[in-house]
């Protein structure tokens, strides 16, 4: 009698024992990370699309765009800018803005240069906008570009607009002064191309 | 009584007693070797993937930014892989008939996506966050190495747990200035500032980089 209550226990036991073996890993439990796939959902994806008209909880809600920078110009929002542009922009537009990036090397159509009248007479907005909604063969950046990087990158696009076009007219007494003591030969033709640079 | 044991049966106990203690060793050196082996941890491991999409060509080729198409990995724990239309974005005009590319043409028309299969897969219990690692200095060089050169991506480092811990309790060798974050083949021990400095800068306070809560909850 003892003995088959033995045997039973130790049946139990190995019972327990193996009950283990078919346990999902730890390493991979039940939930889903992010992206992974979901069978049995729309579109075996566990991520789900937001309704239309989403708007995350902690963005500013715009309901109308400003026509200019509605925040303040600082030496921290064009550098922000300047780094969000080289990133997103600048593979078709270059980092100097004429419109020949490596993108266009390669056989993309040539985005217009930034450095023409029409584009620096045009107001900031349309920077703001061209990103939002795209122009021509240029897709909308507007789920890769948050609004305020937007307005970065447009501020930045204006600086560097100046920096090819920066007129003796534009500098005080004292930088002209200055210029004509650097170098007297290059007085008269004063273009910043320290921005610039590719 | 006689002598049960034979003479050499002293001989033999001490030998199992020192092989046993010896393989005991053995065994605990054979299973860290294995624990740390490429085939366990998964370096080099090479998912076959549904467009055979080259990290080389388009870094070190086109000089794209690696936030061009991982546009979350400052903003959220997870980098982001791009929906296909940021794809589209350049292959609307370029290689627009490509048959490598008939996949994601397909994604798009359909409005399905594209099902890439994870290189990088932390176990479950471990909470990786991107955004916190690419805003305090560390490039994502130091955990995907040179993706720059790599024409289908793989896994370079070993992602085991004594791998994270050896930076979270020595993290200045590996910081770099927030301007070379995705900057690729960057020595942060000769190329840049010095780590302590960059620690201070990122105020960085090394005594919770390993409590079990920063990186398991």
């Amino acid at each position: 009698m003892s003995r088959l209550a033995g045997y039973l226990g130790l049946l139990v036991g190995l019972g327990i024992l193996l009950s283990g073996c078919d346990q999902e890993p730890m390493t991979n439990q039940p939930k889903f990370e992010t992206y992974e796939a979901a069978p049995r959902w729309p579109d075996n994806q566990s991520a789900r699309q937001p309704v239309a008209g989403t708007v995350p909880r902690d963005a500013p809600v715009e309901l109308t765009v400003s026509d200019n920078l509605p925040m303040p110009l600082t030496r921290e929002l064009l550098e922000r800018g300047q780094a969000q542009f080289n990133v997103y922009c600048s593979p078709c537009h270059a980092r100097t803005g004429y419109g020949n990036g490596m993108i266009v090397q390669r056989g993309f159509p040539a985005p217009p240069s930034f450095h023409t009248d029409r584009l620096r007479n045009a107001p900031l907005r349309h920077f703001y906008d061209v990103i939002t909604d795209g122009y021509g063969v240029m897709y909308s950046y507007a789920d890769r570009v948050p609004p305020q990087d937007r307005w970065a990158i447009a501020a930045y696009i204006q600086a560097l607009q100046l920096s090819q076009y920066a007129r003796l007219d534009d500098l005080t007494e004292e930088q002209r002064a200055q210029l004509d003591q650097d170098d007297p030969a290059a007085a008269g033709t004063a273009t910043s191309a320290e921005e610039g640079h590719q | 009584m006689p002598q049960i044991f034979p003479r050499r049966a002293n001989s033999l106990v001490s030998m199992a007693l020192w092989g046993g203690a010896f393989g005991v060793v053995i065994l605990i050196l054979v299973a860290i070797t294995i624990g740390s082996s490429a085939h366990d941890t998964g370096v080099f491991t090479t998912p076959e993937q549904p467009v055979p999409f080259s990290h080389e060509h388009h870094v070190s080729g086109l000089g794209l930014d690696c936030q061009y198409c991982h546009t979350g990995v400052e903003k959220s724990d997870f980098a982001g892989l791009p929906p296909t239309y940021t794809c589209m974005t350049c292959h609307s005009q370029l290689w627009t008939n490509a048959e490598m590319l008939e996949p994601v043409r397909q994604s798009l028309k359909r409005d399905e996506p594209i099902e890439w299969v994870r290189v990088h897969d932390l176990p479950d219990f471990t909470y990786f966050s991107h955004r916190a690692h690419v805003n305090n200095g560390v490039g994502c060089e130091s955990c995907h190495g040179r993706v720059d050169e790599m024409p289908i991506t793989s896994q370079r480092k070993p992602l085991t747990m004594q791998w994270c811990l050896s930076c979270h309790r020595n993290p200045e060798p590996n910081l770099r200035p927030s301007d070379k974050i995705t900057t690729m083949g960057y020595d942060p021990a000769k190329d840049g500032i010095p780590g302590h400095e960059l620690l201070e800068r990122y105020a960085i306070r090394k005594d919770n980089l390993t409590e079990c809560v920063t990186c398991h909850r």
